[in-house]
């Protein structure tokens, strides 16, 4: 598959299971390793060899389905750990930016909280706060909804939107039509591991072009 | 963890104590009838005359317990890590040894160990050998204990710590070790009870353990009895505590996740 974004700040990527999103979201997050080609981020190609990806994967932030965060460290310290450890940020320095992202999310009252103790909602807006808190070059999530109610789904597309909203690069893997819809600069249709269709998200929605696009979107608009 | 228990209603102060007077009573029936079955003529003064044997005894059994305590933790970690290197020599070499140690008897290896190894390595002191052997030993349990609790941590967790851009190391210092030793901590102490009794095979190589002191002083005394009770009590007062210890750390964790 070859796939050129340019001026690009939101990608969707939808189509069915097994489709290869999250494959092709995991490659470019840095944790898997494509059995050939080549990926350019900004105009820096991704080099696929460990200390170049270690390297690599601290730039990016990465919101998966679910079990983002650490169980034994408070929401606080899952933010901090990455800030201290990864980003040489000091210990108070750390402690900070954290809680200043939780602020902006009104997530503050539960900063001492453990994991076991938040909603599936609060816990992944806590690890979308620890993705976001790198400043990373993009941010990719693998269907960070999937696993949440319909209440708890809103809360966390919310809070994507309004990163979106502040100039957040984001790469989204969702089942969620509606929120592609609305947030998306462009969207890929993927599906048997290949990019199937590509454009604008209005065009894609509105008038597919193949078959496969035609019938998924026929199936997943349906009810 | 949740599951669908359903708990009674825990019982009252005096019922419990009253349950354990009884249970208490029943134990003390056992021994008393077997006791009284036998002809012995009890000679408490000739095993009191040696009481210092038997206290230095008992503190020599502490002090071998609580350093191979150290060391078998240390060597326990150490062959966990090794058993999930990605060195295979040293993975199949940490296999290897605990399946030795585990599967033959600590006896065997004592002497084995004492006659054999320590002189090849001219490990002269016993008490050195002893701590060794012990902490070889028990390193063994320990690390598939250290392994289960490295294991238990999810790949999800591990996928995460990758995300975020930890190293191997960092991984296993802020996420696994953490969690791991946490959800270890059950197993270990009680762990370290075997360890305590299993120290009195000691004897056989003539470390002057409790257990050495109760076999010296009956073979002055002939009082067997008077020695081995005092010697069974002695053990007790060191592992009770302990294994209580555990139970309540066990509930603990359990409240925690």
């Amino acid at each position: 598959m070859s796939l050129v974004l340019e001026e690009t700040h939101s990608l969707v990527l939808v189509g069915p299971s097994g489709g290869g999103k999250t494959t092709l979201l995991r490659i470019l997050a840095g944790l898997e390793i494509p059995d050939s080609g080549n990926v350019e981020l900004n105009g820096d190609s991704i080099q696929f060899h460990e200390p170049a990806l270690l390297r690599y994967r601290r730039t990016v932030g990465v919101v998966f389905q679910a079990f983002n965060l650490f169980p034994h460290l408070t929401a606080l310290e899952n933010i901090v750990l990455p800030l201290e450890k990864v980003h040489s940020h000091s210990p108070a320095q750390a402690h900070d930016i954290a809680l200043q992202l939780l602020r902006r999310f009104q997530l503050d009252a539960h900063a001492n909280k453990k994991p076991a103790a938040l909603s599936g909602g609060q816990r992944q807006r806590v690890a979308i706060a620890r993705a976001v808190a790198i400043k990373p070059r993009v941010v990719l999530f693998d269907e960070p909804t999937s696993a949440l109610d319909p209440e708890m789904t809103a809360e966390v597309l919310e809070m994507i939107e309004q990163l979106r909203e502040e100039g957040t690069d984001l790469i989204l893997v969702t089942h969620e039509m509606g929120f592609a819809r609305l947030a998306a600069d462009r969207v890929a249709f993927l599906s048997q591991g290949r990019i199937l269709e590509f454009g604008e998200t209005k065009s894609v929605f509105d008038a597919p072009k193949t078959e496969q696009c035609k019938r998924f979107l026929g199936t997943v608009l349906k009810y | 963890m949740t599951g669908l228990s359903h708990r009674t209603q825990s019982p009252g102060l005096f019922s419990k104590l009253g349950a354990a007077a009884i249970a208490v009573a029943m134990v003390a029936a056992v021994f008393f009838f077997s006791f009284h079955q036998i002809t012995y003529r009890w000679n408490w003064a000739a095993v009191l005359n040696y009481r210092s044997t038997l206290l230095s005894g008992w503190f020599m059994t502490l002090a071998i317990s609580i350093a191979s305590l150290f060391l078998s933790t240390f060597i326990g970690v150490i062959f966990a890590l090794a058993r999930r290197s990605e060195i295979l020599p040293l993975r199949y070499f940490a296999h290897i040894y605990v399946e030795l140690v585990r599967g033959t008897p600590l006896l065997v290896q004592i002497l084995i160990f004492f006659y054999v190894v320590a002189d090849a390595f001219h490990v002269g002191n016993r008490y050195v050998v002893g701590v060794l052997i012990l902490s070889f030993f028990s390193g063994a349990y320990i690390s598939e204990i250290v392994r289960a609790g490295i294991e238990s941590i999810g790949q999800s967790q591990l996928e995460s710590a990758k995300a975020i851009g930890l190293t191997r190391s960092q991984t296993y210092r802020y996420v696994i070790f953490p969690q791991a030793l946490r959800l270890s901590l059950p197993p270990l102490v009680g762990q370290f009870v075997s360890l305590i009794k299993d120290s009195s095979l000691l004897s056989i190589i003539a470390v002057n353990e409790f257990t050495q002191a109760a076999r010296d002083i009956n073979s002055i005394t002939y009082s067997t009895l008077e020695c081995y009770i005092p010697l069974a009590v002695g053990y007790l007062i060191l592992t009770l505590p302990i294994s209580l210890w555990t139970r309540s750390l066990e509930k603990r964790i359990r409240f925690e996740t």
